[in-house]
């Protein structure tokens, strides 16, 4: 097949693509719906974990803080697929939590999700309280302000950090396909997202459905991406 | 003075000052950066800091202020209570810390830290406002302002926090000529309020225009304190002369 024959082929998905999407394809905004879910899910719990985690591997001293923080930003680059292996072991009938028959099911893509974003959201919050303690450091003692008084000053003022932390984890959670397909098993109707799909559709040569998918995804992406120089721009406004 | 303050009416707070250090040492990390200080600071006064780059001037003001432990000798407040030092100490930086938020936001976060009760803060705030002639400015982010107006905010919070003490590192050190005229008059504005002025400099001019008392610092060492016209008219030290013949770095 020359490379007419592909660039054709992709520009018939395409427009299939757009057909489907045009036409609101329940099962595909199933899909759509299940995967923003998840990883919107997976990304507040992260949020929730990593943001307190980060503000206090930057503000506390205590033994292990060093090696914490050294397995927080190595988390960052945490391999989807293993993580999936290990929630898989976790979860699977004879693993220690199998008895609550998570495997397969959103609840454990959400599991592994979290796993993978949390150090993201956590090392990220921990560097923007970091260098905003470095910058307040002295004020703050000037003021009589003991650094747990501080927390939510320091918080506040690094609002727009931690809502890009937050971004950032979302992003990595929505194009993620590792983990989720090891551990959701891509069950139609049930754990299909849009990147489990469009692996299982590619391989099927159903390029069509895998193309709309990639859409979505890409203007999902794009959103994220939207939302995060939007943030940056208010930011650089606050804070000069 | 101290007598006089004493008995004012009203619910003035008990005198910070005069403060007597003696023998004032600080060592970091093997150095002796300040090597045996020994003065006294009188009540509304206005001292300036003088000597070149590393003399130990902002180490000095960190030391007085509380950021910086000194390694060894006494400072001997009229204030007995650490926590009312602090309280009664306001500090402005060379580059002003600015909170990411506006500028009423930033004084409230100081304030607050001060204790000062929410319906006083409103009031407190326009008063330092005006005093540094940033009126209106309550809504804006506070680091978007000018280097002159970043600084003049941050004596407006300073001023805002009442202190009878006030340390200022260089505050004109990266200011422009008419930034610098406008400090300075908020300065003298401060110290005819009977605030305390202590400030370093490396700038002669400004020192002239302000001080009444001069520490002379030189690689840590308190070479000479004097009031500043016998300072300015016969330096009594090798270093001093030096200095103030411009063969000194400053």
């Amino acid at each position: 097949m020359g490379p007419l024959g592909i660039s054709g082929e992709i520009g018939e998905a395409a427009v299939t693509a757009l057909r489907l999407l045009w036409s609101a394809d329940p099962e595909l905004l199933a899909i759509v719906a299940l995967s923003l879910e998840v990883s919107l899910a997976a990304t507040a719990l992260a949020a929730m974990l990593g943001l307190p985690l980060g503000a206090l591997l930057a503000l506390a001293r205590f033994p292990g803080r060093g090696a914490l923080v050294l397995l927080v930003n190595a988390g960052m680059g945490l391999p989807p697929v293993v993580v999936g292996l290990l929630v898989y072991l976790l979860l699977s009938r004879s693993g220690p939590l199998g008895d609550h028959g998570l495997l397969f099911t959103p609840t454990a893509m959400v599991i592994a999700q979290t796993i993978l974003v949390t150090p993201i959201v956590a090392a990220l919050a921990r560097q923007a309280v970091t260098d905003l303690l470095e910058d307040y450091r002295e004020h703050l003692a000037s003021l009589g302000l003991r650094p747990l008084a501080a927390v939510p000053v320091l918080l506040v003022d690094a609002r727009y950090r931690l809502a890009t932390a937050c971004l950032a984890g979302f992003g990595r959670a929505a194009a993620e396909v590792g983990a989720i397909l090891i551990v959701g098993g891509n069950i139609r109707g049930h754990t299909r997202t849009m990147t489990t799909a469009i692996a299982l559709e590619t391989s099927k040569g159903a390029l069509e459905q895998a193309l709309a998918l990639g859409f979505v995804l890409i203007l999902v992406v794009l959103a994220v991406n939207l939302a995060a120089a939007g943030l940056q721009r208010m930011a650089r406004r606050i804070e000069g | 003075m101290i007598g006089r303050l004493a008995a004012a009416p009203g619910p003035e707070p008990a005198p910070l000052l005069p403060l007597e250090v003696e023998g004032l040492v600080v060592e970091l990390g093997g150095k002796r950066l300040l090597d045996g200080l020994s003065f006294t600071l009188r009540p509304r006064r206005c001292t300036l800091i003088l000597g070149p780059n590393g003399a130990g001037k902002s180490l000095l003001l960190r030391v007085l202020h509380g950021l910086v432990p000194p390694s060894r000798g006494r400072l001997r407040w009229a204030e007995p209570d650490p926590a009312r030092r602090r309280l009664a100490q306001a500090f402005v930086f060379q580059k002003p810390v600015l909170l990411r938020r506006s500028v009423r936001g930033d004084l409230t976060v100081a304030l607050a830290a001060r204790g000062v009760l929410r319906r006083e803060r409103r009031a407190r705030i326009a008063e330092a406002l005006a005093l540094v002639g940033l009126e209106g400015f309550e809504g804006r982010a506070a680091r978007s302002l000018s280097g002159g107006e970043q600084q003049r905010l941050a004596l407006a919070r300073a001023w805002a926090l009442r202190p009878q003490l006030l340390l200022l590192d260089e505050p004109t050190a990266s200011l422009d000529p008419a930034a610098t005229r406008m400090v300075e008059a908020i300065v003298r504005d401060l110290a005819g309020r009977g605030v305390t002025i202590v400030m370093s400099t490396h700038d002669l001019g400004q020192a002239r225009r302000l001080a009444e008392d001069v520490l002379f610092l030189h690689a840590g060492r308190l070479v000479e304190a004097s009031e500043a016209a016998a300072f300015f008219a016969r330096p009594s030290s090798r270093e001093a002369g030096a200095f103030l013949a411009g063969e000194l770095l400053a």
